[in-house]
């Protein structure tokens, strides 16, 4: 599928975003990891993997279901979802209102080299996620879609997911903590006071 | 006075995962664990998370320790085999993980397709830093799952409960 429009991924992500402050955040590893690496500083509401690839969506979801009071947003690309699409059932199966699901889908394992996704070839990572009772759902390709879907994201009425489209290109320029205890304990510090 | 009825192995491993403050039962189904599936759909208090593949039970506890709870992952040897590289988070992580096993592919078995993952399923997860504790008998049941339990979050390490073919019986073909 050709992107009309394509955006920069390292403006998209945090217009989309926004004040990182209102979720707890969780992302994929590579380029997502860095997008929100690069735009929140790791602050100890977001925990990044590092590998682990496809398990993003489901940590996302115990930590929604554990929290139900705060806004949980998963933030990874479509590479990483698409090794777990089966968790997006698993999702629908247990909306959890107040998870929200951003993914960055530039069509390309940008990781390993700008090897072509599924989503290049047409699948669509939004009719999947419908398809799995994930109720509400964006396709975002320009600009002035953002500020809608991300007012979507802070919604709490049930799990959302958006797809927005953006170019092949760098992520986001961020040197991120590569050990996940350290993370975790800052994490779990700042939410629940304890490690 | 009525005499009370000896609890099942499986009832007294219920009351123990509750006792311990589990909240959250995921799982892909198997025979071994149809008691627990049913008995955690049941209950108010916890919350019962099916899953489409094992994998997702080990990021999901995971994410439920980020937010202060507990989970457990029931599942069959066969799933062991689908969840070795998301064991990474785990021990990245050092974060608390329990999962009660039901073996495939050991005592008794009939299935030829079960024997890989029966012999490789001890194997794999101490590769991955997983520390098995095997229950072989009814006797060995409880004190096993509570042993796991203390290791599991009070140690905060990754354990595995490997309840063997023996207990359970094999099936029959």
């Amino acid at each position: 599928m050709t992107n009309p429009t394509p955006m920069d991924r390292r403006e998209a992500v945090p217009a989309l975003i926004g004040n990182a402050d209102d979720f707890l955040i969780i992302t994929g590893l590579a380029g997502a990891a860095k997008d929100v690496g690069a735009y929140t500083k790791e602050a100890p509401n977001t925990f990044l993997f590092g590998g682990a690839m496809g398990g993003a969506s489901s940590t996302a979801l115990g930590l929604a279901l554990a929290q139900p009071e705060k806004q949980v947003l998963l933030v990874t690309g479509d590479g990483e979802l698409l090794m777990s699409l089966g968790s997006l059932a698993t999702i629908g199966a247990m909306q959890p209102k107040n998870l929200s699901i951003l993914i960055v889908d530039n069509e390309l394992y940008g990781e390993t080299g700008d090897q072509n996704t599924h989503t290049s070839y047409g699948v669509d990572l939004a009719g999947v996620a419908d398809s799995c009772g994930i109720g509400i759902t964006r396709l975002v390709t320009t600009k002035d879609q953002i500020p809608e879907a991300s007012k979507l994201l802070r919604q709490s009425n049930g799990p959302c997911l958006v797809v927005v489209k953006v170019a092949g290109g760098l992520p986001g320029n961020y040197s991120r903590n590569w050990h996940a205890e350290e993370t975790k304990l800052a994490f779990r510090k700042a939410l629940l006071g304890t490690r | 006075m009525a005499e009370t009825p000896k609890k099942s192995w499986q009832e007294q491993v219920y009351d123990l995962l509750k006792a311990a403050n589990i909240k959250f039962f995921t799982y892909v189904p198997d025979g071994g664990h149809k008691q627990l599936i049913i008995r955690c759909n049941k209950d108010p208090d916890v919350t019962a998370v099916p899953l489409t593949i094992e994998t997702e039970g080990v990021a999901f506890a995971a994410g439920a320790h980020l937010g202060g709870e507990r989970a457990v992952l029931l599942q069959q040897g066969s799933g062991v085999g689908n969840v070795i590289n998301m064991l990474s988070l785990i021990d990245n992580g050092r974060f608390p993980f329990l999962t009660l096993v039901t073996m495939r592919g050991d005592f008794g078995e009939g299935n030829p397709w079960q024997n890989a993952m029966g012999r490789a399923v001890q194997t794999t997860l101490e590769a991955m830093n997983v520390r098995c504790l095997r229950a072989e008998t009814e006797a060995d049941v409880v004190p096993v799952v509570d042993a796991a339990i203390k290791m599991a979050f009070g140690a905060e390490t990754a354990v595995a409960v490997l309840l063997s073919q023996r207990l359970l019986g094999a099936k029959a073909f």
